[in-house]
């Protein structure tokens, strides 16, 4: 492939978008009420729709028989690069919220920047998705606080998932030989220039939350380079049934 | 009230209802028709929302991602209608928790066709198909039912699910027209799906309890055998189409009736499912139940925090 | 029922487009008016049908009472001068 670090750059963007839609995409039908239910499914949806944006862009890149379909269905597990915080199951309702602000806040920022990338239909598709993303963000934020200053049972849950995803969280900012060379060609976003606002911002809504923010500096990481928690193969058998068990079919 | 005035009020009130007004929330309507319309409607809602599980079961499994967006998409809307005909309701003067309290225990009804499992990605196809089409053909009439708010709700479902039932036939005629193996799979999710198709528009006139007074108060315009003929007959020349072929050996084009010919339906097993002894039944009431109790502490937590915002508010402002 | 309390109803107005007016749409359950907003635009406003949400919570509401109808609307019926066809004018008289 002519240009594989464009490729594997885009695929590190949208594996996160896929696999967080996959995941809000399974409480559908499960929600704590209704109109909950009909939010959380309509971010599921924006994230579908961004992860085929970028997917067409990379089939276009890959120039070869691949689909959309292909690279999101036919890769193996260590192909996937998305971000450890994404593929945490929805344990509970404080998990999915969590889960979903300690994302948004860094999808945000990272959309913004990414505005500003030389490559256009980069720069197009996060033009979109940054309106929707300040959606989610907003979302996710008010229902953290909602959860952290709710009850005293919602503040513990609430805190025990923020405990436990953020040790997922430092891992947004590393980068990957493919990033780094498309911040090099004015393509990428310096995601390490991103660390210091994200950890402020979440930090203050926290505490605006009645939350505490945890102190822990032990980080997991490894999801960028396809070395994932054990969650993300039982997630991709469900993802990928149907291309694996009938393959070579259109649908 | 003596029992004289109730009767002319009950005179007047049909009179209003044969001239084509509606009737709304506030407006004096018989106990009987408000009871009627609460479980008629709760039934349509609690239908909507259980429905979203069978197809929910593919969400995460759909083979692509156009297929995808298009059912999460769909069973949101399904979620959506839920809500529209639940708030609908409770113009009456009942509750959604009073609705979804029936609902849990057992007591309210909602479409047995939802207690039938979603084995393959063709029960996509052939309920989007099938099934929505079924409802279509029960939800047109009833945007112009008496009772204002119903109607209203009816109006804007049946206007966003006009893509439900294309999105499934879609579905079908893709399979239909791909490998042996996927047209197979559409054969045998048509083959499923058919017999609780046509049960899901009702027990035969005869055996149906509702239907007189349920037509005088428009909430019906035809009988259910009237609606299933109507079913059967635009359907049948759709699965031609695609090549599929109805599960049914007694299947007849009528040319003096210029209507379909159809075998007996199996009414047992329409009883057994509507008995709660279908295959799902109990899967379907655990995965409702379970939402709406784990849901409990994050309703809670809402309010609470609602509530503390609130006394805030108004501290500032003192 | 538990005497707990639930999320209230609210009423969903939405502007289509501008120019036009608040339409009433519907109804949902909210547990403040922040998140009737945010629930309005998942439920109501999916197929771009607003750019303007406004919601009041159901209990704010006010209605007359249909009871009242003979009094409250029925004098009006007949106030016909109200209405421009009470006035004969010739044919020849244009711009009126």
């Amino acid at each position: 492939m002519k240009n594989e670090n464009l490729y594997n750059y885009i695929l590190g963007i949208a594996d996160n978008s896929l696999i967080l839609g996959q995941r809000m995409g399974e409480l559908c039908g499960h929600g704590p009420s209704l109109e909950t239910d009909i939010a959380c499914t309509n971010i599921s949806l924006d994230l579908f729709g961004q992860v085929r944006s970028y997917f067409q862009y990379a089939a276009k890149i890959a120039g070869d028989k691949r689909t959309e379909d292909d690279i999101a269905m036919l890769r193996k597990e260590r192909e996937y690069k998305n971000v450890l915080l994404v593929e945490q199951p929805n344990t509970n309702f404080a998990y999915s919220i969590g889960r979903q602000f300690l994302f948004d806040v860094y999808h945000l920022a990272f959309l913004t920047e990414l505005q500003k990338s030389s490559d256009l239909t980069l720069s197009a598709i996060a033009n979109k998705c940054v309106k929707e993303v300040s959606y989610h963000e907003r979302f996710s934020s008010d229902w953290v606080k909602r959860l952290g200053d709710g009850t005293e049972e919602s503040n513990q849950k609430m805190q025990e998932a923020i405990n436990d995803l953020w040790t997922y969280t430092d891992e947004l900012f590393h980068q990957t030989p493919a990033d780094i060379a498309m911040v090099t060609e004015g393509v990428g976003v310096d995601v390490t220039k991103l660390k210091e606002k994200y950890y402020k911002q979440v930090s203050e809504l926290l505490q605006e939350a009645n939350l505490e923010v945890p102190e822990s500096k032990w980080f997991q990481k490894g999801g960028k380079e396809g070395i994932h928690t054990e969650h993300l193969g039982y997630l991709l058998s469900d993802l990928q049934y149907m291309q694996r068990t009938y393959p070579n079919m259109e649908w | 009230m003596s029992e004289e005035q109730i009767r002319s009020l009950e005179k007047q009130f049909d009179e209003r209802i044969a001239r084509d007004e509606k009737i709304e929330p506030k407006d004096w309507m018989p106990e009987k028709y408000r009871h009627t319309h609460i479980r008629q409607m709760s039934q349509h809602a609690h239908s909507e929302v259980v429905g979203m599980l069978p197809e929910g079961n593919w969400i995460t499994r759909a083979p692509s991602l156009r297929r995808k967006v298009a059912l999460l998409a769909k069973i949101q809307d399904e979620a959506g209608h839920g809500l529209y005909l639940y708030s609908a309701t409770e113009t009456l003067g009942v509750t959604r928790e009073e609705l979804y309290d029936q609902l849990h225990s057992g007591k309210a009804k909602y479409s047995s066709i939802f207690n039938y499992p979603t084995l393959t990605w063709a029960d996509m196809g052939a309920i989007g198909w099938l099934v929505d089409g079924a409802a279509i053909i029960n939800q047109v009439p009833l945007c112009n039912t008496s009772y204002g708010p119903y109607a209203r709700a009816m109006i804007r479902v049946c206007k966003e699910e006009s893509f439900h039932q294309r999105q499934g036939y879609e579905i079908m005629m893709k399979l239909a027209n791909g490998t042996p193996e996927q047209k197979d799979m559409a054969q045998d999710a048509l083959n499923r799906w058919w017999w609780p198709s046509l049960m899901m528009l009702g027990p035969t006139d005869d055996k149906s309890v509702h239907t007189e007074q349920s037509m005088k108060w428009k909430l019906k315009r035809k009988t259910n055998d009237e609606l299933r003929q109507q079913f059967i007959d635009q359907t049948v020349p759709q699965a031609d189409l695609i090549g599929l072929t109805i599960p049914d050996p007694d299947l007849k084009w009528n040319e003096e009736r210029q209507s379909y010919d159809f075998g007996a339906i199996n009414w047992d097993e329409f009883w057994q499912v509507v008995k709660g002894h279908g295959p799902c039944n109990k899967e379907r009431m655990k995965a409702r139940v379970n939402a709406w109790e784990e849901g409990e502490w994050v309703r809670d937590a809402a309010m609470a925090y609602a509530e503390k915002k609130q006394e805030r508010k108004q501290k500032q402002a003192v | 029922m538990s005497n707990k309390k639930n999320w209230p109803l609210w009423e969903i107005f939405v502007r289509s487009k501008n120019g036009l007016e608040h339409r009433h749409f519907g109804s949902l359950h909210a547990a403040d008016a922040e998140m009737a907003l945010e629930n309005a635009r998942d439920v109501y406003t999916r197929r771009n049908e607003g750019v303007s949400i406004w919601v009041v919570e159901s209990k704010h509401i006010t209605a007359s009472n249909p009871e009242h109808n003979g009094e409250l609307f029925e004098p009006a019926q007949d106030k016909v001068y109200r209405h421009p066809t009470f006035y004969d004018l010739p044919d020849e008289v244009k711009h009126m």
